[in-house]
């Protein structure tokens, strides 16, 4: 305790504010601990799991590489299907009758179908049309005519399906975002001469993004996982690799627990960003720090604390 | 009222209907260069209603409106009226600021970026030039030191003089208010209406809808008193406001004042 601190106690009409105590959280964090200890052994010790494999495949050349096409696939289908959802919200929300049809109708196709389905639709479109043909329909006029599978390999097909399929996802996110900001904001952006564009842009996304963020980083989350299901047109992702590799050594829990551990590597290292853009959007709102924040700013005045114990 | 030459806001015969109600009847109003117009009337009367038709928030259904000569929302071409596209309308909104009720600042930004945001953005003024005018508008409403802060750390009254720079950053030739004060704890109405009074003063031209009797006898040049979407009774705020000649204006000023 410093002077000053020793001081303020020993006056009579001063409280000493002492913080509540919270015993259970303590309690309950320690049998949480105990738990997962006891799971982690009882994994550890399992006789049918050899280690070894684990370790020799973590940072194997297949894997990693499987690993870096799963974050392309994730980073460019969430980039390109937010730019398709914003567009797909606006127009959802549109007056015009045409546009909002179509935009309903987007969204009742891309959600109504299993995601597998249409990565398999993409990845056989051969089967269904063995030509591709740009031109101008009912006349002779062809601008390019490419075979459909050179056109599209497997890895287009899949980027395309995990695109198309998220815009309908991102779109209903990104709508509802839109609505959440009051009609006041808008008109206060008119009022200044602002046109619907600027308004859009400057005014009502910048605010929508604070309630789009949190359910888009858990869209990019189930985007990451959701690229193991191109395995099924041979896009060679993480879970491909891994299970290619299985099928060799016959090592397939091992390999699955290898992926698993890059999973869950990758998935924790988005929440990083995400946190970030969470309290850049956040701003002028007052919004109370999530837990990132709460446990680092209380492990920095613990050490504060420490270190003034001791000098 | 005869058509004037000088006037800056003129409305004939404006009518607008909410599907089958018609909250505007036939309205009209003139307002000249410099001249401050206070709406009053009874709640639901239509003068929110009015004042956003007069920037083309609201379409009317028909009268005509014109702000500096220029017709509001159409543009006359051969004898006919054409509606004006979003890119016209939004030209047209820069000569006309409004104050809302509930401020309608953008959350997201600072008190200076408020300002700023639609000089840069609409005016495409240089950052320097629409920081350093916006400093200037803080300082006039009081709020210089104030700049950095988000609008959720500024009280009501000082968010609705921070609305007011906004408004006037754009450089408008007319200020529409619609019930300025009405937000706000009763400690806070002086310090928005004392921004108003001075701007007045400057010889801004304003429409201006209130329920502050003292501020609308003070600073008003012509009142007009509305009930259920047609002007009653207008005037000097002497005229209206002490001598109302009309039984549904005396009602109204007996329960407000
Ligand atoms: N967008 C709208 N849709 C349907 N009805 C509306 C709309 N806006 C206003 N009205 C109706 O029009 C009438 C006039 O409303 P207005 O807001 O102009 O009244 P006001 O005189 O400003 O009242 P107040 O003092 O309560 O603000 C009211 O009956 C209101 O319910
Ligand atoms: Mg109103």
């Amino acid at each position: 305790m410093t002077d000053t601190q020793r001081q303020a106690t020993t006056e009579s009409d001063d409280v000493l504010a002492v913080p509540l105590r919270h015993p259970w959280r303590w309690a309950s964090a320690l049998v949480l601990g105990l738990l997962f200890a006891w799971l982690a052994v009882e994994l550890w010790n399992n006789q049918n799991i050899d280690h070894a494999t684990i370790g020799n495949y973590l940072f194997n050349s297949r894997i990693l590489s499987g690993a870096v096409m799963t974050v392309f696939l994730t980073f460019a289908a969430m980039a390109v299907s937010t730019v398709l959802g914003v567009l797909v919200a606006g127009m959802k929300l549109s007056a015009n009758p045409v546009l909002s049809f179509l935009a309903w109708f987007y969204v009742w196709v891309f959600r109504g179908s299993p995601l597998l389905v249409q990565i398999v639709f993409w990845g056989y479109l051969g089967l269904l049309f063995s030509e591709i043909v740009f031109g101008v329909p009912m006349t002779d006029i062809v601008f390019l005519r490419a075979n459909t599978n050179a056109l599209i390999p497997p890895l287009v097909a899949g980027l395309i399906a995990l695109t198309l399929n998220q815009t309908a996802y991102s779109a209903e996110i990104i709508r509802a975002g839109l609505l959440s900001v009051d009609s006041g904001q808008r008109e206060a952006a008119y009022s200044l001469g602002m046109s619907p564009l600027r308004t859009f842009s400057k005014i009502v996304l910048p605010q929508a993004m604070r309630v789009i963020i949190p359910p888009m980083g858990n869209e990019t989350i189930s985007m990451l996982k959701d690229t193991s299901l191109l395995s099924v047109i041979a896009v060679l992702e993480l879970y491909t690799a891994a299970t290619r590799i299985a099928s060799q050594n016959l090592r397939q829990v091992e390999l699955l627990l290898v992926i698993t551990i890059w999973y869950v590597v990758m998935t924790t290292a988005l929440s990083i960003p995400q946190h970030y853009l969470e309290k850049r959007f956040g701003r002028g709102t007052g919004a109370q720090d999530g837990i990132l924040d709460r446990t680092l700013s209380r492990a920095w005045s613990a050490l504060r604390r420490r270190s003034d114990a001791r000098g | 009222m005869a058509d004037d030459d000088d006037a800056l806001i003129r409305v004939r015969a404006v009518r607008k209907r909410f599907g089958s109600r018609e909250v505007l009847k036939g309205i009209d109003l003139t307002v000249r260069r410099g001249e401050v117009a206070v709406l009053l009337g009874p709640s639901g009367s239509g003068k929110s209603t009015l004042l956003r038709c007069i920037n083309h928030l609201e379409t009317v259904d028909g009268g005509r409106i014109e702000v500096g000569g220029h017709l509001v929302g159409y543009s006359p071409k051969k004898g006919k009226l054409y509606e004006m596209t979003p890119r016209q309308v939004a030209d047209q909104r820069r000569t006309i600021g409004m104050v809302f009720q509930r401020f309608n600042l953008f959350p997201h930004m600072t008190a200076l970026d408020n300002i700023t945001a639609a000089p840069l953005a609409v005016l495409r003024q240089p950052k320097r030039d629409a920081r350093a005018r916006a400093m200037q508008l803080l300082d006039r409403v009081g709020l210089a030191d104030w700049a950095g802060h988000y609008p959720a750390q500024l009280s009501g009254g000082q968010q609705q003089r921070v609305a007011i720079a906004r408004a006037l950053a754009m450089d408008p030739e007319v200020m529409l208010f619609d019930e300025p004060t009405s937000a706000l704890d009763p400690e806070l109405v002086g310090e928005v209406l004392a921004v108003m009074r001075e701007l007045a003063r400057s010889g801004m031209t304003m429409v201006v809808v209130t329920h502050e009797m003292n501020f609308a006898a003070e600073v008003a040049d012509q009142i007009t008193f509305m009930d259920d979407g047609a002007v009653v009774e207008r005037g000097t705020p002497d005229e209206v406001l002490t001598r109302p000649r009309n039984a549904r204006t005396r009602e109204f000023l007996q329960r407000v004042l």
